[in-house]
């Protein structure tokens, strides 16, 4: 499938990726080539297949619902880019 | 010397951790330089550690199975001692603030941590040419690569840099730089081993497994990590046998399945002669060969290369400046400073496979990919139930090539995938596989022999390696150009 730098623009987006020009143009060959490499997998008839997205049988590992003790504020902020009263520091969220 | 050899030299007080240790990194000043299997290293820590140990069993008491032996660990597991940098700028500078499970594990046995190895940045690669701190060299070519995504593990094991290592595997990144290596890599049956404190790829395949000079201390590490883990709710509740007993026993009457789809186009033909080799000495013990199918072989690179990227583009969603790792400068608004970030912070390869999981994951195409993928998943599962039904385990080659020099794929992202061929579908079923030396090319370069096995069979598999092991000598055979 071929892509186009649009498509790999918008992908970009979705992903909080912000591509330079020369990127996107590389990309959208680069992955084009893979997609068109996953056209094969239309060689097979999977109608009545169900999906497999996972190999193991768990499934709901639940715990018991009783508190316990959580990784200590400090610890939590000890890799913080940027730290204020006890909390991440961020530029604005809200426009 | 082996890890289990090493332990039981230091139990018997026959020599020192702390010796051990000292000429450990005398020889890590050396290698190091060429190899650069680490990249990160402490010998402060690991002396004082050893000293612990040696003090402990001075004293009568047992500091544990793995008690002064020098282990490395890949550096995407956590390590509250040690950066945990996935071989990424973006998280360069993390300090994790808890040990992964098997890190507990390795540290609860005494095991001495000697550092963090090499990788291609968040396991994405099958060369550690991906990694943005620059590649590990092949300890028996230093022009030719050593394999990944585990590729420092591998080396600094086959460079006698540590006597142990822990890798992952999602896609082969423990079996194939085994083989690239010409040492021992073990990837344990999805659920086998706790991925609490792995850094996440793709959480269906991941799976954390040894890397040894031989099967022997394959089975020792996985026994000393295998067991359940309340803090993965995909790590099962079963008993962990004992693998290092287990592997001695006599070798059982086998049925070995070799399948056609993986002695075809594209593989080395040195490869493919000791690999027949290999499978040849246990006709000679005894075992039966079947000619099998696994007739979706040829569909499982494609169903990997969407289904990776898909579970990677979520798990990496969390990599955005805002609670650690690299932040962008000057952010003016939040949705910048996550995408410049990521923009800056990520190398070409991850930010191919996050475009490529994104797009396969997004509105329009989800059903054609992402979909289509896991009912193919589905499809080269059961070809695994059925080749189990009538043998006991699946021999074939690990790499379809040797070791290939620096440089060689990384033009093309496809040529790089195609390396994984073998390895693949081991981790798309969630079985186990290993990879054991079987010889050397003309050129002096390790061939791999891979074995595969049901679901939770580690034990008969270690039996069947260890037996091959035990009538060959491949680890004494040579030693890398490197030492």
């Amino acid at each position: 499938m071929a892509l186009t730098k649009k498509d790999v623009e918008w992908v970009a987006h979705l992903s909080r990726l912000e591509l330079p020009d020369a990127t996107l143009e590389k990309m959208a060959e680069q992955l084009g080539e893979v997609l068109d490499y996953f056209d094969k997998l239309n060689e097979l008839d999977t109608g009545d297949v169900s999906a497999m997205s996972h190999p193991g049988a768990l499934k709901n590992v639940f715990r018991e619902d009783e508190p316990r003790d959580s990784l200590p504020r400090d610890a939590a902020l000890g890799n913080a880019p940027d730290r204020a009263d006890g909390c991440f520091r961020v530029p604005r969220v809200i426009e | 010397m082996t890890g289990l050899e090493l332990a039981e030299k230091i139990r018997a007080r026959e020599v020192s951790s702390r010796e051990t240790v000292e000429d450990l990194f005398e020889r890590i000043e050396r290698t190091q330089p060429k190899v650069h299997a680490y990249l990160s290293l402490d010998r402060d820590a690991a002396l004082e550690r050893a000293e612990d140990v040696d003090a402990a069993l001075a004293r009568g008491d047992s500091p544990g199975r793995l008690a002064g032996v020098p282990v490395a660990v890949k550096d995407n597991m956590c390590t509250v001692d040690f950066p945990t940098t996935c071989a990424s700028r973006i998280l360069e500078n993390f300090r994790p603030p808890y040990d992964a499970h098997v890190v507990e594990c390795l540290r609860r046995e005494g095991a001495v941590l000697v550092g963090k190895t090499n990788l291609d940045e968040f396991a994405m690669g099958s060369s550690t040419e991906n990694s943005a701190f620059g590649p590990t060299l092949n300890p028996w070519a230093a022009d030719r690569i050593p394999g990944g995504s585990s590729g420092g593990s591998a080396a600094a094991v086959a460079a006698d840099m540590a006597h142990l290592s822990l890798g992952s595997d999602t896609g082969g990144s423990i079996r194939q730089p085994a083989a690239l290596c010409g040492v021992v890599g073990l990837k344990p049956t999805y659920g086998r081993v706790s991925r609490y404190g792995l850094v996440a790829f793709a959480s269906s395949l991941d799976q954390i497994g040894p890397l040894a000079k031989d099967v022997r201390d394959a089975a020792f590490l996985l026994e000393a990590m295998a067991g359940h883990d309340p803090r993965d709710s995909t790590c099962e509740n079963r008993p962990v046998e004992p693998y290092l007993e287990e592997a001695e026993k006599p070798l059982e009457a086998l049925r070995i399945g070799v399948p056609k789809e993986f002695f075809g186009d594209g593989l080395d033909p040195e490869v493919e002669k000791h690999v027949r080799e290999a499978i040849r000495v246990y006709e000679k013990l005894g075992a039966t060969i079947l000619d099998i199918s696994l007739p979706h072989s040829d569909y499982g690179i494609a169903a990997y290369y969407i289904v990776a990227p898909c579970e990677a583009s979520s798990n990496l969603a969390r990599y955005d400046g805002a609670h650690y790792g690299f932040r962008c400068d000057n952010a003016t608004d939040i949705v910048s400073m996550f995408s410049r970030t990521r923009a800056e912070g990520f190398g070409a390869e991850v930010q191919r496979r996050i475009l490529l999981g994104t797009f396969s994951l997004s509105s329009g195409y989800y059903d054609a990919y992402y979909l289509k993928a896991m009912k193919v998943r589905r499809l080269i599962k059961r070809d695994f139930d059925e080749a189990f039904e009538k043998t006991d385990c699946i021999m074939c080659p690990t790499s379809p090539v040797p070791a290939f020099k620096l440089g060689e794929r990384t033009a093309n992202p496809l040529t790089m995938y195609l390396s994984d061929v073998y390895t693949i579908s081991t981790n798309l079923a969630g079985i186990p596989g290993i990879s054991i030396p079987c010889g050397f090319t003309d050129a002096g370069l390790p061939v791999g022999l891979q074995i595969l096995a049901n679901a939770f069979q580690e034990a008969r598999l270690l039996r069947i390696a260890r037996a091959y092991e035990r009538e060959t000598n491949w680890r004494r055979a040579r030693r890398p150009a490197i030492l």
